[in-house]
């Protein structure tokens, strides 16, 4: 219940700085701007493969690409919002507040992960409205579309995760920025390692975010990637508590 | 007994910041903490909050143990540590609030709760207002509301006047007697006269040890010294006071003016004697006062006493 507190919190002090506004604002253009590209190239290309047998339809090649370049938008935004977790909390004196308070650790730490999933919710909601207006017009793969749905909510669940840890870590926000940015972006390209591929190059290969991401926007659905994600998450989320917790033991 | 802490030890790496301390603290009484700067108040009372873990010793509040049922004894508590933990960006009603909700407090309740704990900091008229936006002496009171909010048997304030002008000390003592009839307060403060106005005992904590439990009376007696300023209009003539009964000796401070100061007998003071003669004598009296023992001094002698 504490938890649920500090998470509404969370949610109502990121929209009281203009910072969460522009992020949605920013985002929002971006994406509409490739969205509508999108659109125009597949309304270029449909006479063409209209012909073809299975060829691919508008959830292949104007949703999946979206949300493909979603993830990569919001992997350079996501330590933006996530930066100020814990670090500002620490740096502003105010986690006595929250240590004083009849709440354990873990209610803290999962308060301020739902709180920054909240906003995160928000912002796929507003991604997923561009794709929905395609129905005025045309049907949509439902299932092809839900599993990028869940893709996205899954991969921005991981790299909040990996924030919040960044940003327990940290005294100042912005190195929290700085370091959750490059651990997401190392966990992106993680695979552009030579050895990818071959028997030596397997767990760089599971390790890469991308291709876990890239089989859920294919539709795939897999355990694997999905164990992948809340593995991510779990892990990240652990640490985060342990860490804040040694706040209390040794300072 | 509210507050039992039994042989608090915390370390910093290799440094000892506590050592062996124990404080007791009961219903109805308010407990001023005192040290000089560093003398490990702060990390005490972070510690009897929960917010730092001791590295050995056991801490009860209200009869729960702090360390095996955290939260259960937390409830019991409120806090305002050093730098009071506020959220400008929010107002002080909704900080407020949020608090209150971190205490479990919900709707009716919460709001009277916020209304009452408002009126006794006289934040009455403040609650629409940003956090950031409030004077110095402003934020302090709302950290006091914040710590009192959920109406706790302990209250513990981390040197609550700091920073403050001398009309909102005095509004904050006020407050504090006033929390000492219903809560238990534990108070710390490196200023003397903020310990013999407000609270009715004293730890005096010197190098994370505890170096005095006395009541306030008791710590009145330190503060004497036996030495009085005295200050005249026209030169006065040492010799004849020194052979005054009760005075040991007499020194001029300040060649200028007409400034001594005469050390006297411990147990037998001369001021009515002196005052006479002055007169006797048309010396014209300007002052006259006993001299008091700045903390330092007390700090000192009490180490000194221990050592030997």
């Amino acid at each position: 219940m504490s938890a649920l507190t500090i998470a509404s919190r969370e949610l109502r002090s990121l929209f009281l700085s203009p910072l969460a506004w522009s992020i949605l604002a920013v985002v929002q253009f971006l994406l509409a701007y490739i969205f509508l590209s999108q659109v125009e190239y597949f309304q270029r290309l449909q006479p063409h493969i209209a012909a073809l047998e299975s060829s691919p339809g508008v959830t292949d090649l104007i949703v999946a690409p979206l949300f493909g370049n979603a993830g990569v938008i919001l992997l350079l935004v996501t330590p933006m919002l996530t930066m100020r977790l814990i670090s500002e909390e620490r740096r502003n004196r105010t986690l006595s507040l929250l240590f004083s308070a009849p709440v354990s650790i873990t209610e803290i730490v999962l308060g301020k992960y739902l709180g920054i999933l909240a906003f995160l919710a928000i912002m796929i909601t507003m991604i997923v409205l561009m794709p929905l207006s395609l129905t005025l017009g045309t049907d949509l793969d439902w299932g092809k579309f839900a599993a990028c749905v869940v893709g996205l909510g899954l991969l921005l669940a991981a790299f909040a995760a990996i924030g919040l840890y960044l940003s327990s870590l940290a005294t100042q926000p912005v190195v929290a920025a700085v370091g959750s940015f490059g651990m997401l972006l190392l966990l992106w390209i993680i695979d552009w390692n030579a050895t990818v591929g071959t028997a030596k190059g397997e767990l760089l290969g599971y390790l890469s975010m991308l291709r876990h991401y890239q089989n859920l926007l294919k539709g795939m659905v897999n355990t694997t990637d999905l164990v992948y994600f809340l593995l991510l998450i779990v892990t990240f989320v652990g640490l985060s508590i342990r860490r804040l917790d040694n706040d209390r033991l040794q300072k | 007994m509210l507050i039992e802490a039994e042989h608090l030890y915390r370390f910093y790496g290799n440094t000892c910041a506590v050592s062996d301390l124990s404080l007791t603290l009961e219903k109805g009484e308010i407990l001023g903490f005192l040290g000089p700067n560093g003398a490990g108040k702060s990390t005490t009372m972070q510690m009897l909050c929960g917010n730092l873990a001791p590295s050995a010793g056991q801490i009860r509040i209200h009869g729960i143990d702090l360390l095996d049922s955290p939260k259960e004894a937390k409830r019991h508590l409120g806090y305002l540590p050093e730098t009071p933990p506020l959220y400008r960006e929010l107002t002080v009603d909704e900080y407020l609030d949020y608090c209150g909700r971190l205490h479990g407090l919900r709707a009716a309740r919460l709001r009277a709760a916020r209304e009452e704990s408002k009126r006794r900091c006289g934040l009455g008229h403040s609650g629409g207002r940003l956090i950031g936006n409030l004077s110095k002496g402003y934020q302090q009171r709302v950290g006091i509301a914040q710590a009192i909010l959920h109406s706790p048997p302990v209250v513990v304030l981390d040197e609550p006047t700091v920073g403050l002008d001398p009309i909102q000390i005095r509004e904050i003592r006020e407050l504090i007697r006033d929390l000492g009839r219903e809560h238990a307060v534990l108070l710390s403060t490196h200023i003397l006269p903020e310990v013999q106005a407000v609270c009715s005992r004293v730890l005096i904590i010197h190098q994370g040890r505890l170096a005095l439990n006395a009541t306030t009376a008791e710590l009145e007696h330190h503060v004497r010294s036996s030495s009085l300023t005295l200050e005249t209009r026209n030169p006065i003539d040492p010799g004849l006071l020194s052979t005054l009964d009760g005075v040991e000796a007499v020194e001029r401070e300040d060649e200028n003016h007409c400034r001594y100061r005469i050390f006297c007998a411990r147990d037998n003071d001369p001021t009515e004697t002196i005052v006479r003669k002055v007169l006797e004598n048309g010396w014209g009296l300007v002052e006259v006062s006993p001299r008091r023992r700045t903390i330092e001094q007390i700090f000192m002698e009490i180490t000194r006493h221990e050592e030997s």
